[in-house]
């Protein structure tokens, strides 16, 4: 690469952007969660701050792994340091990430395993959650039933954010992308049973409720631990879309 | 009792706590963290009103107690849920002094104790001891205490089941299980419900009662208290978001009044998190906004009355609700809740 460049802090930013809170669904950037970011020619410091000391380690290390193999992927950096603030474990975590060591390197005594199968858990409840809006849109403004969803395939999706967002939480799940694939299928592809699509589609609006409300919920405890973090925060997508009813789900 | 437009509400406050954060007692800076940590909660969904100062936030008197609970916060009977928190706090996160307080003032309280498994054969003893000393009823339980290397347990080790058999043996039959934002330890997700399923299959006679309602496991929580009669669901955390949040608060009352219905669902204040008498007088006035009616219909009053008293009250019947308080369904089924 072209060493000497400066490296552009749109394009961190642009890095940063894509690095998900796995639990809450959302870029760390619009929650506020990167206090700094400074650029030395080459080089690149990060620093995260997250809503309390206590945050779990495990979701706090992924956060500060991703962002790290997000910015050395830029083209003509040079060295690039993350550093996460105030957490319980911060030195730890902080060691762990600098060294690449993994999660389980870094916590050996207490983890038996990797950080995949959580990440795997959180990105089938986002894309869970991310099927219930996309449902709750076209039942609110194209009066789709429960039961003419089950035929629905990524074809009869409208283009908008919603949309958008579903593909992306198939991408991560290596799921289809082909048109003509099924919208309602499971975190490994399989389509939802047609006799219950009705729970189903009420199970997987507990899990949208579920991640949006400890999105708020984190949220506000960063607003209160770092006041100046507010005007960083991007309001949440999901709280413009009106709730609607999902009749006879029973 | 809590009184509005002509209905009386017997109010039992299902988790309250007497705990010392002082500078005193932490033992270490995990110490000092956990009550910024416990400040930051009170702060952020508290009406400004209600907001203290920190030193009195990290330990607070007898008296703040009885006042706020029982004189301003219509509360006729509240129980402790403990937290020992001993690899922080030199004395323990909770004061004994909430079993003093229950021995003086019984009508008024209940004290449930705390264990960990991890303590073994000593520990069963000692909750022996404490089920002989203060008539326990119930237990609080914390799966992600701190102890030596570990980071936390499950309610599904084998360890914990001895203890359950234990519980089953003293008569204790609830226990309330934290489960709560996440927050550290371990590899696994700490506060995953899962093992609520395996416990309450397996201990039928007892009840689980899930604090804060799983959340942010909200999903799992009610798909697992839907498989099983014996799972409750206390609203700490959850319900200070009628404050900040109403609209989010009436998704997810709605969700538990769907999935699990209208009498496994507790009140809590979470005192001295937040204060009894703002919630109580937010959720007697609080209706589904009405683009979510067709939703999830409209809550009752006779809801509202279970939730914030009657409901605890069946689980704990040593807690007497008045005749006029009962629901007129209720009264005349004699003897059902003791």
């Amino acid at each position: 690469m072209i060493l000497g460049t400066e490296v552009q802090r749109d394009a961190v930013l642009a890095a940063l952007d894509s690095v998900r809170d796995p639990e809450l669904d959302e870029p760390i950037t619009d929650l506020g969660f990167v206090q700094e970011v400074t650029i030395d020619g080459a080089n690149v410091f990060v620093r995260l701050r997250l809503p309390t000391s206590f945050c779990a380690p495990n979701f706090s290390y992924l956060m500060a792994s991703d962002a790290m193999d997000a910015v050395r992927a830029l083209p003509g950096v040079g060295n690039v340091s993350v550093v996460l603030d105030g957490n319980v474990d911060s030195e730890r975590i902080n060691a762990g990430v600098a060294a690449s060591l993994g999660f389980a390197g870094t916590f050996p005594e207490e983890t038996a395993s990797g950080l995949e199968d959580l990440r795997f858990i959180f990105q089938s409840k986002a894309h869970l959650a991310s099927i219930e809006r996309v449902c709750v849109g076209l039942m609110r403004d194209d009066g789709l039933t429960v039961d003419a969803l089950g035929a629905l395939t990524l074809a009869d999706l409208p283009h908008n954010k919603a949309t958008d967002a579903l593909f992306l939480r198939r991408a991560d799940l290596k799921l289809s992308l082909e048109m003509d694939s099924p919208v309602l299928v499971d975190e490994h592809g399989t389509p939802w049973e047609s006799m219950s699509l009705a729970t189903q589609l009420r199970f997987a609006k507990a899990t949208r409720i579920s991640i949006d409300g400890n999105a708020h919920f984190c949220r506000g405890m960063l607003r209160t631990r770092y006041p100046d973090s507010e005007n960083e925060q991007s309001p949440r997508e999901q709280d413009f879309l009106t709730v609607r009813p999902l009749e006879n789900a029973s | 009792m809590y009184s509005k437009d002509g209905e009386d509400y017997f109010i039992v406050d299902a988790h309250v706590a007497m705990w010392d954060g002082s500078d005193e007692n932490q033992k270490n800076i995990h110490g000092a963290q956990f009550i910024e940590c416990f400040y930051d909660y009170h702060r952020n969904l508290s009406p400004a009103e209600y907001v203290w100062e920190f030193k009195k936030y990290q330990k607070y008197s007898e008296e703040d107690f009885r006042t706020d609970l029982f004189q301003d916060g219509y509360v006729d009977h509240a129980i402790f849920q403990p937290a020992a928190l001993t690899a922080f706090y030199k004395e323990g996160f909770g004061r004994d002094l909430a079993m003093d307080m229950a021995k003086r003032t019984p009508k008024q309280l209940t004290y449930n104790h705390n264990f960990d498994p991890r303590y073994g054969e000593a520990g069963l003893r000692k909750l022996e001891q404490a089920a002989a000393e203060n008539n326990l009823t119930g237990v609080k339980i914390y799966t992600a205490e701190w102890h030596g290397d570990s980071r936390g347990f499950k309610m599904s080790d084998p360890m914990t089941y001895k203890y359950l058999e234990k519980c089953q043996e003293l008569g204790i039959k609830n226990i309330h299980v934290h489960k709560g934002p996440t927050i550290r330890p371990l590899d696994r997700d700490s506060f995953d419900v899962a093992d609520i399923d395996h416990c309450a299959t397996d201990f039928l006679d007892l009840n689980f009662i899930v604090e804060h309602v799983g959340l942010p496991r909200l999903e799992d929580f009610c798909w697992i208290a839907t498989q099983e009669s014996n799972v409750y669901g206390g609203l700490a955390v959850a319900i200070p978001f009628i404050h900040t949040r109403p609209r989010y608060f009436a998704q997810i009352i709605g969700e538990l009044l769907y999935w699990i219905g209208d009498e496994k669902i507790l009140f809590s204040s979470d005192y001295a998190l937040w204060h009894p008498k703002w919630l109580i007088e937010k959720f007697v006035d609080f209706q589904f906004p009405e683009d979510m009616q067709g939703e999830y219909g409209q809550i009752t009053v006779d809801q509202k009355k279970k939730i914030l008293g009657l409901n605890a009250a069946a689980l704990y019947p040593h807690i007497e609700v008045p005749e006029h308080l009962k629901l007129r369904e209720m009264v005349g089924a004699a003897g059902s809740a003791s």
